[in-house]
C-alpha cells in the first residue's frame, strides 16, 4: 500500500515525460487524478494505523535491494511519519490543482511535480537510511528543475543556489550516515535495527562529530540560521506551487530527519548537545521573525516566517531530547508539538504561498506597499489570507496554536529561559502578519487594482482543501494527537 | 603452458591482425566494416574473459599474470567500453577514406589495457603501459589535418614519453632491490627488509608513471587536451579505458609494497586529494564542454584513488573501486557519446536548448552528468557511496570529507552545462551524426540508471573478487 503511494506518482511522471501531444488540460487533469491516488492510500493507511500499537513501525513493507551493503527497500510508518506523509499528499494535490502558467511545457511541469511527490512520500515512509538519503537527494533535483524552468525573476540563480546549498548539506549528512553505518554490526542501513543498537553510544568526540554532520545536513534543509540563506531567493523566485511544496513538504524533511536520525538513533549524544541545538533554534525563531518583519516583499516575508516556524519545531525536538529520562509528560508535549507544527506549517504556509501565487498572477508584483484595500474587490482571497495568517501567528482555534502551545509547554519545563525568549518570536510574528493583512486588504484601493479578480474556482478549491484541515486540527486535534502520541511515547521514554 | 588463461588477449591480437589485413585490402567504401570485425573480436574476447570468471583465482604463466576478480572484471569493463567506442566510430569517420586502421588501433589499445589490468610482473606492466600509450598517441592525433588533434597527440606523447621512462626507472629500481620482476617474489623479498630510500624512490617513480595512464596529478595535463582535440570516439576511449586498467594495476603494485617501510597509503591519499581538487577547480570555468569533461575526468581519477588508499584495509575497497570504475565508464561514455552524436560540438553555448531539440540526447547527458556528480540512485552514487565508506573504514575520513567538498564544487560546473540544456530554447535545429552512434550512447545512459538501481549483482560479484598476489 505504502509502496503504491510512492510509485504511482512516479509512474504518472514517466507517462507525462514520454507522452506526446498532451494538451494543457489533459496533462493537468491527469496529474490531479494521479495525486488523488496517494491521498486515498494515505487515508486508508491512517484508518489501518493502530494507535495503541507497541511496534516501532507499522504497515512495514520490505524487499531486498543491495544486501551486500546492508541496504534494503523498507517502508513503513510511525505516528510521526504518517501525519507528515498524509500532509504531503494533501499539499501535492492542492499544488498540482493550483492553476499556473506552465510556459508551454505542461507535460514536463506536471511530470516534475509528480516526481517530487514520489520522492517526498518516499522520504517520509522510508525505513532505511540509504533509501532516506536517496529520496532526500532526489528532492533537490526535482526542485532545481521546477524553480529554474518555471520560476520568475532570478529563477536560475535561485535554483542553482538552492541545489548547491542543500546538496552540500545532504553530502555532509551522507558522511555522518556512513560513519553511523560503519559502526553497526552487522553492517546495515535498517533504521529499526540502528535505533535498537544505538551504534555510537558512549563514543565521545567521534559520536559528536557524526551528530554534527547529521544536524548540519538536516539543518540546511530545515533551514536553521545561519545556513538558511538559500531559502529566500528559492522561495521568492519559485512558481507558487513549488514554493508551497518547498515550504510545506521539503522543509519538513529536515526536521523530520532530525527526529528520525540523530534524535532516535543517537539518543545519548543528542541529549548531550540538545542545549546547543535549542539555542540555535531560538536564534532562528527570533532572527526569522525579525527579518520577516522587515520585509516589504510579500513572498520574502512569508519565506522568513518559515525560518521562524521551523525554529519552533527544532526547539520542540531539542526539548524532547534534552533528557534521557524524567519529565516524560513535558517532553512528550514537546515532540507532539513539534510534529503538529510540521503538519500545521505545511498546510498554513503552503496555503500562504499559493496565495502569493494568486497575487503574482494578477499583478506581477510582490511589494506589499503596492497593494491596499483589496478586501472589497476580492473577498474570498481576503478570507483565505486572513485564516492562513491568523493560523500562522498562532490564534487559538487554529492549527498553529495547537502546535506552538504544546512546544512551549514542553520547552518551559526543560529550557525555561530559552522558551521565554522564543515567546518573543510569537509576538513579532503576530505583528508582522497583522501588518501584512492591513497593507494588502485595508486602506485605500490603488487605482491600478480596480477590477482585481477574486479567487478562481480552482484556486479557491485548492486553498479550501488545505485551510479546512487547519481549522479542523485547531478545533478538534484529538485524532491527530493520538496518532502522534503513539510514536512520541516511544521516543521520550528512557532508552 | 596454460594458453587458455590468455585466450582473451590472443583473441584481441588475432582480431587486430585480421582487421589490419582487411583495412589494407578493403576498398574505401567498405572501411566501416572494420568496425564489425572489431566488434566481433571484442565479443569473442568478452566471452573468453567471462568464461575465466568461474576458475579459482590464481597467478599463471610463471606468476607473471593474475587471473583474479580484479583483473577479469576490469577487463570486462575495458572490453565493453571499447565496444562502445567502436560503435561511435564509423559515422564519425565517415569522411575519412582510410579509417579501417582506426579499429586496429582501438583493439591494440584495448589489449594494452587488458595487459595492465592483469599484470603481476613489473615487465608485464611496462609492456601493457607502453602498448596502451603508443596506440593512444595515434588515436589522439588521428585527424592528421586538425591542428587541435595533432596538438593533443603531441602533448600526450611528450608527457607520455617522459613518464613512461620514469616508470621504467622505478621498475628497474625495484628489480635491483629484489632481484625479481614477479610481484609475488618482490613482496616476499621486500618483506625481509629493503633500503627505504631506494624503495621510496621506486614507489614514487612507478606512481608517476601510472598517474600518467590514469590521468592523475602530476601527469594529468594531457587529459583536457585529448578530451578537447582528439577525435570524439578517441576522447571517449582515452578518458575511460586506460584509466580503468591503470587503477587496477596501481592498486595491485602498491599492495605488493610494505606499508610500514614506504607510506604508500598517505602517498596515494595525497595524489587522490590533489587530483580531485585540481580537476574540479580547473573544470569550474571552462567554456568548452569537452575540456570540461576532460577535467572532470581528472577529478574522477582522484575519487577512484580513494579506493586504492583503502586497499587491504577495508573489504569495501576493491568492490568500491570496481563499481566506481564501471559507473564512471558508463557515464563518461554516455557523455562523450552525446558529444559524438552532436558532431563533436564543443562550445558550451552550443548545447543550450538541447532538451527541446533532442530530448533523448539531452536526457542521456543529464543522466550521465548527474551520475558523475553522484546523485542517487544512479550508478555513480553507489560507486561514490562505496568509495566514501571504504575511505572512512580505512581511517581516511578526511579524504572522504574532501571528496564531498569536491563533489559540491563539481555540481556547480555540471549544472553550468545542464541548466542551459534544459532551460534555454535553441534557435537553430541541431544536426546529429546518425543513427548508429546514438546506440552506444543511449545504451550507456540506460546502463547508468540500471546499474544504479540493480547494483546488487555487480556489488556481490565484486565483493567476492580478489586482488592478487
Amino acid at each position: 500500500m505504502l509502496t503504491a503511494a510512492i510509485f504511482v506518482p512516479l509512474a504518472g511522471a514517466v507517462a507525462l515525460a514520454v507522452g506526446r501531444g498532451w494538451r494543457e488540460t489533459t496533462a493537468r487533469v491527469f496529474a490531479i487524478a494521479v495525486t488523488a491516488v496517494p491521498l486515498a492510500l494515505m487515508v486508508a493507511a491512517w484508518l489501518r494505523f493502530d494507535t495503541g500499537g507497541t511496534a516501532l513501525f507499522q504497515l512495514v513493507e520490505e524487499a531486498a535491494w543491495i544486501p551486500t551493503l546492508g541496504v534494503g527497500y523498507r517502508v513503513g510508518v510511525d505516528g510521526i511519519a504518517l501525519p507528515l506523509a498524509a500532509v504531503t499528499a494533501l499539499v501535492f494535490i492542492a499544488s498540482v490543482a493550483y492553476p499556473v502558467d506552465t510556459k508551454d511545457r505542461p507535460r514536463q511541469y506536471y511530470a516534475w511535480l509528480l516526481f517530487l511527490e514520489c520522492v517526498s512520500l518516499g522520504l517520509f515512509l522510508a525505513l532505511d537510511l540509504l533509501l532516506f538519503y536517496v529520496f532526500f537527494d532526489l528532492s533537490l533535483v526535482g526542485m532545481y528543475f521546477l524553480i529554474g524552468e518555471w520560476g520568475h525573476g532570478q529563477a536560475r540563480a535561485a535554483a542553482l543556489k538552492f541545489f548547491l546549498f542543500t546538496f552540500a548539506g545532504s553530502l555532509t549528512m551522507l558522511l555522518a550516515i556512513l560513519a553511523l553505518y560503519l559502526a553497526t554490526d552487522p553492517l546495515t542501513f535498517d533504521m529499526a535495527t540502528i535505533i535498537r543498537q544505538q551504534p555510537l553510544a558512549g563514543e565521545g568526540a567521534r559520536a559528536g562529530l557524526v551528530l554534527l554532520g547529521l544536524v548540519v545536513g538536516l539543518g540546511v534543509k530545515t533551514p536553521l540560521v545561519p545556513v538558511h540563506t538559500w531559502l529566500p531567493p528559492a522561495h521568492v523566485d519559485a512558481p507558487a506551487p513549488a514554493s508551497a511544496i518547498l515550504a510545506g513538504v521539503l522543509l519538513k524533511m529536515g526536521t523530520y530527519g532530525l527526529i528520525r536520525l540523530p534524535f532516535a538513533m543517537m539518543r545519548e549524544t543528542f541529549q548531550r548537545y540538545a542545549g546547543v541545538l535549542a539555542v540555535v533554534a531560538v536564534v532562528s525563531i527570533l532572527y526569522g521573525a525579525l527579518v520577516a518583519l522587515g520585509q516589504a516583499n510579500l513572498k520574502r516575508r512569508i519565506a522568513y516566517t518559515s525560518v521562524n516556524h521551523m525554529g519552533y519545531t527544532v526547539l520542540g525536538v531539542a526539548a524532547a531530547g534534552a533528557l534521557l529520562s524524567g519529565e516524560e509528560a513535558a517532553r512528550g508535549f514537546a515532540i507532539a508539538g513539534a510534529t503538529v507544527e510540521m503538519v500545521a506549517h505545511g498546510l498554513i504556509t503552503g496555503a500562504l504561498f499559493l496565495i502569493c501565487g494568486s497575487f503574482w498572477q494578477r499583478g506581477h508584483e510582490y511589494d506589499l506597499d503596492a497593494y491596499g484595500g483589496l478586501a472589497s474587490e476580492a473577498p474570498s482571497l481576503t478570507g483565505a489570507t486572513v485564516v492562513a495568517a491568523f493560523a500562522s501567528l498562532g490564534l487559538p482555534g487554529l492549527a498553529g496554536f495547537v502546535a506552538e502551545f504544546q512546544i512551549f509547554v514542553g520547552a518551559f519545563a526543560v529550557y525555561p529561559v530559552l522558551a521565554g525568549l522564543a515567546l518573543l518570536g510569537v509576538l513579532v510574528t503576530a505583528a508582522l502578519f497583522l501588518q501584512l493583512l492591513q497593507k494588502l486588504f485595508l486602506g485605500e484601493l490603488p487605482a491600478r487594482w480596480s477590477g482585481f479578480r477574486d479567487l478562481a474556482p480552482a484556486e479557491a478549491a485548492a486553498l479550501a482543501g488545505m485551510l479546512a484541515f487547519v481549522v479542523i486540527i485547531g478545533v478538534y486535534p484529538r485524532w491527530l494527537l493520538d496518532v502522534i502520541a503513539s510514536a512520541g511515547a516511544l521516543l521520550v521514554e528512557a532508552p | 603452458m596454460p594458453v587458455g588463461d590468455v585466450t582473451p588477449e590472443i583473441v584481441l591480437i588475432l582480431g587486430a591482425a585480421v582487421t589490419l589485413v582487411f583495412a589494407l585490402a578493403a576498398p574505401r567504401r567498405l572501411q566501416w566494416a572494420g568496425a564489425v570485425l572489431a566488434l566481433l573480436t571484442i565479443a569473442a574476447a568478452t566471452g573468453a574473459t567471462a568464461r575465466l570468471l568461474g576458475d579459482a583465482p590464481a597467478l599463471t604463466f610463471f606468476g607473471t599474470w593474475a587471473l583474479d576478480g580484479a583483473a577479469l572484471w576490469g577487463k570486462l569493463v575495458v572490453l565493453l567500453a571499447a565496444a562502445a567506442c567502436v560503435g561511435l566510430s564509423p559515422e564519425w569517420f565517415r569522411t575519412d577514406p582510410r579509417h579501417g586502421d582506426y579499429y586496429v588501433l582501438l583493439l591494440l589499445a584495448t589489449l594494452g589495457a587488458a595487459l595492465m589490468a592483469g599484470a603481476a610482473d613489473t615487465m608485464q606492466l611496462v609492456a601493457g603501459v607502453l602498448l596502451s600509450s603508443v596506440t593512444g598517441y595515434v588515436l589522439a592525433a588521428f585527424h592528421r589535418r586538425s591542428a587541435l588533434s595533432v596538438e593533443a597527440g603531441m602533448k600526450f606523447f611528450l608527457i607520455g614519453g617522459f613518464t613512461n621512462a620514469l616508470l621504467l626507472y622505478g621498475v628497474v629500481l625495484l628489480f635491483g632491490l629484489t632481484g625479481s620482476t614477479l610481484y609475488e617474489a618482490t613482496q616476499a623479498e621486500l618483506g625481509r627488509g629493503a633500503d627505504p630510500v631506494a624503495l621510496v624512490a621506486a614507489t614514487g617513480l612507478v606512481a608517476v608513471g601510472l598517474a600518467f595512464k590514469l590521468g592523475a596529478v602530476p601527469a594529468h595535463a594531457w587529459m583536457p587536451d585529448v578530451a578537447q582535440g582528439a577525435p570524439a570516439p578517441s576522447a571517449a576511449f582515452l578518458t575511460v579505458v586506460p584509466k580503468v586498467a591503470a587503477l587496477i594495476a596501481f592498486a595491485r603494485i602498491l599492495s605488493v609494497l610494505p606499508p610500514d617501510v614506504v607510506g604508500w597509503r598517505p602517498l596515494a591519499a595525497v595524489l587522490a586529494a590533489a587530483t580531485m581538487t585540481l580537476g574540479n577547480l580547473a573544470a569550474l570555468w571552462q567554456s568548452d564542454l569537452r575540456r570540461l569533461l576532460g577535467w572532470s575526468s581528472v577529478s574522477q581519477s582522484g575519487y577512484a584513488l580513494m579506493a586504492v588508499v583503502a586497499v587491504g584495509r577495508s573489504p569495501l575497497a576493491l568492490p568500491a573501486l570496481l563499481f566506481f570504475l564501471a559507473a564512471y565508464a558508463l557515464a563518461n561514455l554516455a557523455a562523450f557519446g552525446v558529444v559524438t552524436e552532436l558532431r563533436g560540438r564543443t562550445e558550451l553555448d552550443a548545447y543550450a536548448g538541447l532538451a527541446r531539440r533532442r530530448p533523448a540526447l539531452a536526457a542521456a547527458l543529464i543522466i550521465s552528468f548527474l551520475s558523475l556528480v553522484g546523485i542517487p540512485p544512479l550508478a555513480g552514487f553507489t560507486g561514490k557511496l562505496a568509495l566514501f565508506g571504504a575511505a572512512i573504514a580505512a581511517g581516511y575520513a578526511w579524504l572522504a570529507a574532501l571528496a564531498i567538498a569536491n563533489t559540491v564544487v563539481s555540481l556547480f560546473y555540471y549544472l553550468r552545462v545542464l541548466g542551459p540544456v534544459y532551460f534555454d530554447t535553441a534557435p537553430d535545429p541541431v544536426p546529429v551524426l546518425g543513427r548508429w552512434a546514438s546506440v552506444p550512447t543511449l545504451a550507456a545512459a540506460t546502463g547508468v540508471v540500471v546499474a544504479g538501481l540493480a547494483a546488487e549483482p555487480a556489488l556481490a560479484a565484486f565483493s567476492r573478487a580478489l586482488l592478487l598476489p
